[in-house]
């Protein structure tokens, strides 16, 4: 398996985690935390991951395959991509009535769930994260 | 500059120089990257030039305007970005088949086209349901330590692993 893009993301994870609050708690910064719902964030979640997998491309990938010459990734991922999302906004009206809110639970972050002071939170997802990947440099490539 | 013109840069350098691009888009922009809203506005501008005012009246494209935006210049640039670092690299090449898929599946451009397209068009649905894909999900929302963002990365590579692995393994 390639671990590539999780090597990526969880040291982009780490970097912008950290600075970020640190601007915020200098009054530099504000967050802007995306709200979710088990019938948004879970279903619809579930469902990316199945066109991520049929793809192999994610779609900020995908923009940067198509800048190195990928054809798959311009004729095939980017027009797939523009038709799922205009299926979407023909279908949203009846899913934001029936599914979109179920178990929703706004705009919450892991400080105000746990109640804990943010970098209660941020040092130790910090440190899992290294060593997450400590253990995937290590183990498995 | 040598690393101006190097075939690839270790996956840790890349993420850092991710990380440090969301403090300048936070600090300047009070903004987080993402992508896949860009893909909803361009869909809606061209469902605009075929249904004029009907599109813009739909309820999705009142909270997405179909409008060029500050992410949608992010993707664009993304793009430029990617194209500049092939050329300097001389990675720059027309491919319609990737290496991976060609070993499993051959070297069939159609095939290809058809699994992309359809792989695509899920991810499409899937990253507007979710409110956002691995980029505003996966790095913006998770550094924000957001709660959604997690439950949608956890989701996200647990659909992306099983299909990947199905496909892989059982149809191959």
């Amino acid at each position: 398996m390639d671990f590539t893009v999780v090597k990526i993301m969880l040291s982009a994870v780490v970097v912008g985690k950290i600075g970020v609050h640190l601007f915020r708690g200098l009054g530099m910064a504000q967050l802007h935390p995306k709200s979710g719902s088990i019938g948004s964030t879970v279903i619809g979640g579930l469902i990316f991951g199945v066109g991520f997998g049929i793809l192999g491309y994610c779609p900020g990938t995908m923009v940067g395959a198509v800048g190195q010459g990928s054809l798959d990734a311009l004729f095939g991922g980017i027009v797939g991509m523009l038709i799922g999302a205009g299926i979407f906004s023909e279908m949203y009206p009846k899913l934001e009535r029936n599914i979109l809110n179920k178990g929703y639970f706004g705009e919450l972050t892991w400080p105000q769930l746990l109640k804990k002071n943010h970098w209660a939170v941020i040092i130790p997802v910090a440190i899992g994260i290294a060593a997450l990947l400590f253990v995937i440099d290590r183990f498995a490539s | 500059m040598e690393w101006l013109i190097m075939e690839r840069w270790s996956p840790y350098v890349v993420g850092f120089g991710i990380g440090l691009l969301s403090w300048v888009t936070f600090l300047l922009s009070d903004k987080a990257i993402g992508c896949s809203t860009a893909f909803s506005r361009t869909s809606g501008m061209i469902e605009r030039l075929f249904r004029g005012a009907r599109t813009e009246a739909k309820p999705y494209y009142k909270k997405f305007a179909p409008s060029v935006d500050w992410e949608w210049m992010l993707v664009v640039g993304v793009f430029i970005g990617a194209f500049l670092s092939a050329e300097l690299s001389g990675q720059f090449q027309g491919q319609w088949v990737p290496t991976k898929w060609a070993e499993t599946f051959g070297n069939t451009p159609f095939t290809r086209w058809i699994v992309a397209l359809i792989g695509g068009t899920i991810m499409g649905i899937g990253a507007r349901w979710a409110g956002g894909c691995t980029s505003g999900h996966g790095i913006s929302g998770t550094l924000q330590l957001a709660v959604s963002s997690w439950l949608a990365v956890i989701c996200f590579f647990i659909g992306g692993v099983a299909t990947a692995m199905l496909m892989y393994n059982v149809l191959s």
